[in-house]
């Protein structure tokens, strides 16, 4: 019920908005709470385990009860706080765990076998038969019980992450957190002042108090107004700080106001990571509910809840009120209610020795013990010394005192102390590193302290920084005394919830206790106390209190659980944001992509780059007939493939030479300028690192190739190589991967090819020989290499013709009677003459297990030789590099498949080794494999089966020599 | 004698425009890594400033103006963008031509560095990053190297095989905060 008054709603603004399919009516300003509560709605949710029907009990992002869904769809959202929805045009929301609706809900059969369903009920019922827990009794616990569901479609609407920085962040912008941010920001800090409302003020906006004369309110505003107009001050409102981490970063949610998230490109919601020099942390308090029977009817608040109603968003929650408390916020709730014209049936406070200046019923030394009225509160039953009184009300405003807002000081393992004075935990000093607390979050409750404590929490704040505060000037406000009579739960029969959104009553606590569970930690799992999505921010300290009482001990001895990130939900797409499709990795282009793309050649992943897999042509149905067609062009005229992948590093200096005999296990040093030679590298354990060729561009000039695989790899190595084992050789290098494009020209045809495209003849370069050319006027490189067993070459220009030349080579190609081939063709190729890729050198293989231990040169030291020295890398036994061909029934091979003697078991016990690479071979018509055997170089010639475990295959192999096409070579060198 | 055609890196992706924020192309003529010799920094630093009119750029600077900039480019090692290197230098530094391997953008525009900041987490706030100032940094998990050239203009390298998906993250970010702002 809408009453009179200002407030922060805009009754100029209607919003119209739906709830369960009906068309309500709301003022910009609302939540979706006190929109409904306006319009009289008061269930607006059914609890999780028992299906009680609820409604709201907060005003803040603590709401355990007023949870609704929001969306369709991709846009569905489960679990929205009705209390921090912000009410617009069009909203649509829905009630959640009930069917089939809030009003009537089948399952709400739950309640009645409530004796059955007490903590511990599922763990001890259904222990068997042990099969059905996942099968049966968990998918039908799971839909009896719960919150909102997902869509189960992927999210469509954008979200998005952000990194900022500031000298100073102030999470909460109550009096304290303006003080603070103010002091800050007069002192020239750089400030980020965070608040999870989409106002600053917290408490000042619900409450009537004045600050300096004004309403707070307005005091406020003014406030903030003043920050946002400094330069060195960022307002960030509807921004909740999640959590608190190492070195000054604190994680951020921001919910973009409903207009702005509506405009094209704008997110919804952003995730920060705020970087922070120091922190003052002012998030105030949570007001804790009082346990009695029954105090989960719809209508029951807390006190300070009714307060925000009535005075931020003018609605009364109810037409005659109860005021149940035992500090004087109970009083200040009565006075509100009589000041906004609503009927105040009784105040009762617990404390024996209240007295009350007010005209209401007054009930000092009594409890509330029990509330009637399934779908609204009707009456409350008052225990007093002389009996139990019965009274009419449809709103309870209750409260059992303040809870410091001290999570975020948990986070780094922080444990709060225990202050008897105001019943309640209270953060530690230096529990989070550069932070300091501030206001009611520290256990101040009078807004003067608040005001104090926040100017007093940035100057110290500031001298960490080097800063120097200005003379403090504090604003008049109210300044009373915190009298607080420790209540917890009200004794008698009947549940009393401690946790409204997990269903947990003091009898569950207690049950709990009984069946030994006496650690507060043991307490909540075996409850499930704390563990819905409000972190049981209402619940914690009542339970651990009644956990102490029932185990006779002291609250402070029985401690508290421990508060982790984030504070409030935060949706996974945004802690994700912008990491799915095309955010999910870079993708690394070539230069020939287009052009490859353009003939219709799917591009296969090879780290972040995208290859060429084949080249298909019209007819060809299967990609293997492409793949058969392009080793063809190789073999029999010419072929054309982009190598660009391929790492390449520029190495320079007087001791350029020394440093790649030391990082290759064979010697650079001596190779002649214009030559080219292989090489191969080991890790310091001795196992082998990467292959490639490393061409002597000049006497103190190199150029090293390393595999596409190993390219950021061997780059690491190096720079470790050179700055921690070798920090005093003259050599400097830099990648030029992506500064050339780079070309195989590959076939018999090859060298007529580039005799034709280049400016002048290829000559008589020798095989292993590099040099300058030009083509088309460009200067390039020319290096006599093959990966292919064939005469061939790789051709290299400046990335930006590498688009051109591609199409130029590929075009000149075609013409020969050859032309381009993809990864495939590539692959068969070199798995014809036995050539290695990091499917052999996969980080487990020695030289000699690859038939490469000469190469490790007894000449000179080189990184890894030691360690490759150590018996058991080179000694009998080892896998050892072989070449397989397929001579059973079944024809094909598979990479991965295991090999085993023909007489025995296809079990671990009995494996010789293993397939790497396979390939259908057109050059010989069948399958050729290369793979590591036990001892395999001494096997030549044997038979054994090949069998592939997970494709269920198997075959009969006979072991031969790696190199299994051309093996003198003659073709590469002629 | 045929004729190749050059392209590039941000040809057809660029330049984006979003509210007040302007990417473009700036792919410069001429790239080269300066990187010294042992002992001869200083040797290299007076042969730059006799040669290009610049010093030698401290670790996270740039030295230069517009035209002839030397940016800092990793450990001992600068990038000199725009002259030609004069072969000089080459007895005190060992220099590698780069200028095909960046793609070279210019982000412009008022909100320039709230855009980047969606994608680095590097601090850009005009007090500690000013003109003047670089890094390699991570930038949407691309290598990158970041200059502020002036108040709202900054100048964004990624290797040039990464381009298409720079335009990407750059365009999300940009709209992102276009959007915000309302324009």
């Amino acid at each position: 019920m809408r009453i009179a008054g200002k407030g922060l709603i805009d009754r100029a603004r209607p919003v119209g908005f739906r709830f369960d399919g009906h068309r309500y009516e709301g003022f910009a300003g609302d939540t979706l709470a006190s929109a409904l509560l306006a319009n009289g709605i008061r269930v607006m949710g059914r609890s999780f385990k028992y299906h009680r029907p609820r409604g709201v009990l907060s005003a803040g992002s603590e709401e355990p009860n007023a949870l609704v869904t929001t969306g369709l769809g991709p846009a569905q959202e489960p679990n929205v706080r009705a209390t921090t929805l912000e009410l617009h045009e069009g909203l649509m929301a829905r009630s959640q765990n009930r069917w089939p609706s809030l009003g009537w809900d089948a399952l709400a059969v739950n309640d009645l076998f409530a004796p059955f369903l007490g903590a511990g009920f599922y763990y001890k019922t259904f222990m068997w038969p042990r099969r059905f827990w996942e099968r049966v009794y968990e998918p039908v616990i799971r839909r009896a019980a719960g919150l909102g569901a997902l869509s189960g479609e992927a999210v469509t609407q954008k979200y998005e992450r952000a990194w900022a920085h500031c000298d100073l962040l102030v999470i909460g912008a109550g009096p304290a957190g303006l003080m603070a941010a103010r002091t800050a920001a007069e002192a020239g800090a750089d400030v980020i002042l965070v608040d999870e409302d989409t106002v600053c003020g917290g408490r000042l906006n619900a409450e009537r108090l004045e600050v300096d004369g004004r309403p707070g309110a307005e005091w406020a505003a003014a406030m903030a107004a003043d920050l946002a107009a400094r330069p060195n001050v960022r307002i960030m409102t509807r921004t909740t700080v999640t959590g608190a981490y190492d070195g000054g970063v604190y994680g951020a949610l921001e919910r973009l106001a409903h207009d702005v998230a509506m405009r094209p490109g704008a997110p919804l919601e952003c995730f920060w990571r705020i970087n922070a020099r120091a922190a003052v942390l002012a998030a105030g308090a949570l007001e804790r509910p009082v346990a009695f029977a029954n105090n989960d009817r719809p209508g029951v608040m807390t006190a300070g809840a009714v307060r925000a109603y009535l005075n931020r968003w003018r609605v009364a929650p109810g037409r005659n009120v109860a005021v149940f408390g035992n500090t004087d916020d109970a009083h200040r709730t009565a006075a509100d209610l009589v000041a906004a014209g609503v009927h105040v049936s009784a105040l009762i406070d617990a404390r024996p020795h209240a007295r009350c200046d007010l005209d209401v019923p007054f009930y000092a030394g009594a409890q509330v013990c029990n509330a009637q009225g399934r779908h609204g509160l009707e009456a409350i039953s008052i225990a007093r010394a002389s009996g139990i009184e019965k009274v009419q009300a449809d709103c309870l405003a209750m409260s059992g005192g303040w809870n410091p807002t001290l999570h975020l000081t948990c986070h780094m393992n922080g444990r709060p102390a225990w202050n008897p004075d105001i019943a309640a935990f209270v953060p530690r000093d230096g529990a989070i590193p550069g932070m300091v607390t501030a206001g009611a979050c520290r256990g101040d409750f009078s807004t003067r302290a608040c005001l104090e404590g926040g100017a007093r929490a940035a100057a110290q704040a500031l001298e960490t920084l080097g800063l120097k505060a200005p003379e403090a000037d504090i604003p008049k406000a109210e300044d009373s005394a915190y009298d607080i009579a420790p209540l917890w739960a009200v004794p008698g029969k009947g549940r009393a919830w401690l946790d409204f959104q997990n269903d947990v009553t003091v009898k569950d606590v207690k049950q709990a206790a009984v069946e030994n569970f006496r650690s507060v930690e043991h307490m909540k799992r075996y409850t499930t106390q704390g563990m819905a999505t409000d972190q049981g921010k209402n619940s914690n300290v009542a339970a651990l209190a009644v956990l102490a009482d029932a185990t006779g001990r002291g609250i402070p001895e029985t401690g508290t659980t421990t508060f982790r990130p984030p504070y409030s939900p935060v949706a996974i797409a945004a802690m994700g944001a912008g990491a799915q499709g095309k955010g999910f990795a870079p993708e690394r282009f070539t230069t020939s992509h287009a052009a490859s793309v353009a003939r219709g050649a799917p591009m296969i992943e090879a780290g972040l780059w995208y290859r060429p897999s084949y080249f298909p042509k019209p007819g060809e149905t299967h990609w293997r007939q492409s793949c058969d067609r392009e080793v063809g062009y190789v073999r029999g005229a010419v072929g054309i493939a982009d190598v660009s992948t391929l790492g390449k590093i520029d190495i320079q200096g007087r001791d350029a030479g020394a440093f790649l005999d030391y990082v290759y296990t064979n010697t650079f040093s001596t190779l002649k300028v214009g030559r080219v030679r292989y090489g191969l590298m080991l890790r310091e354990d001795g196992f082998v690192m990467d292959d490639g060729t490393c061409a002597r561009l000049g006497e103190e000039h190199y150029l090293m190739t390393t595999t596409t695989a190993a390219a950021g790899q061997v780059m690491r190595h190096l720079e470790f190589v050179h700055q921690c084992l070798a920090p005093k050789m003259d050599v400097r290098f830099i990648s030029v991967t992506e500064q050339w494009a780079q070309f195989a020209v590959a076939g018999p045809k090859s060298r007529a090819l580039l005799d034709d495209l280049l400016d002048a003849p290829v000559g008589d370069m020798p095989f292993m020989g590099c040099g300058e050319v030009t083509v088309g006027g460009v200067a390039a490189r020319l290096f006599r290499i093959s990966f292919s067993g064939e005469h061939a070459y790789e051709l290299a220009v400046p990335a930006r013709y590498g688009d051109a030349l591609f199409r130029e080579l590929a075009a000149r190609a075609e013409g020969l009677g050859g032309g381009p081939y993809g990864m495939e063709a590539l692959n068969v190729l070199r798995i014809e003459k036995g050539f290695i890729t990091h499917a052999e050198i996969h980080g487990r293989v020695t030289a000699d297990d690859i038939g490469m231990g000469r190469m490790i040169s007894a000449k000179k030291d080189c990184i890894g030789k030691t360690m490759a020295a150590r018996p058991g890398l080179s000694e009998p036994g080892r896998e050892q590099l072989v070449g397989l061909k397929p001579v059973g029934a079944v024809k094909e091979l598979t990479a991965g498949a295991h090999l085993f003697e023909q007489d025995a078991q296809a079990v671990s016990a009995n494996d010789l080794g293993y397939l790497t690479s396979v390939g259908f071979s057109p050059t010989f018509g069948r399958f050729l494999g290369l793979g590591f055997l036990r001892d395999g170089r001494e096997r030549h010639g044997e038979v054994l089966r090949a069998v592939d475990h997970l494709r269920q295959t198997e075959t009969l192999v006979e072991v031969q020599d790696p190199v299994q096409f051309d093996a003198d070579g003659g073709r590469t060198r002629d | 004698m045929i004729e190749l055609t050059a392209r590039t890196p941000f040809d057809g992706l660029l330049p984006i425009e979003a509210g007040a924020l302007r990417l473009s192309e700036a792919a410069p003529a001429r790239m080269t890594s300066l990187a010294p010799y042992r002992g001869r920094d200083k040797a290299l630093s007076e042969a730059l400033k006799a040669a290009h009119g610049m010093a030698f750029p401290a670790p996270n600077r740039a030295t230069g103006r517009e035209g002839a900039r030397a940016v800092w480019f990793g450990q001992r090692m600068a990038l000199l963008i725009g002259p030609e290197p004069d072969a000089g230098l080459t007895e005190f530094a060992a220099l590698t031509d780069q200028s095909d391997a960046w793609a070279v953008a210019r982000l412009e525009g008022e909100g320039a560095a709230e855009a980047l900041a969606r994608l680095a987490p590097l601090d850009l706030r005009e007090g500690a990053f000013k003109r003047g100032h670089t890094a390699r940094t991570e930038l949407g998990h691309m290598h990158a190297s970041l200059t502020r050239i002036s108040g709202e203009s900054w100048r964004i390298m990624v290797f040039r095989a990464f381009a298409r998906t720079l335009a990407h993250e750059m365009r999300e970010a940009m709209q992102s905060v276009a959007a915000r702002a309302g324009v």
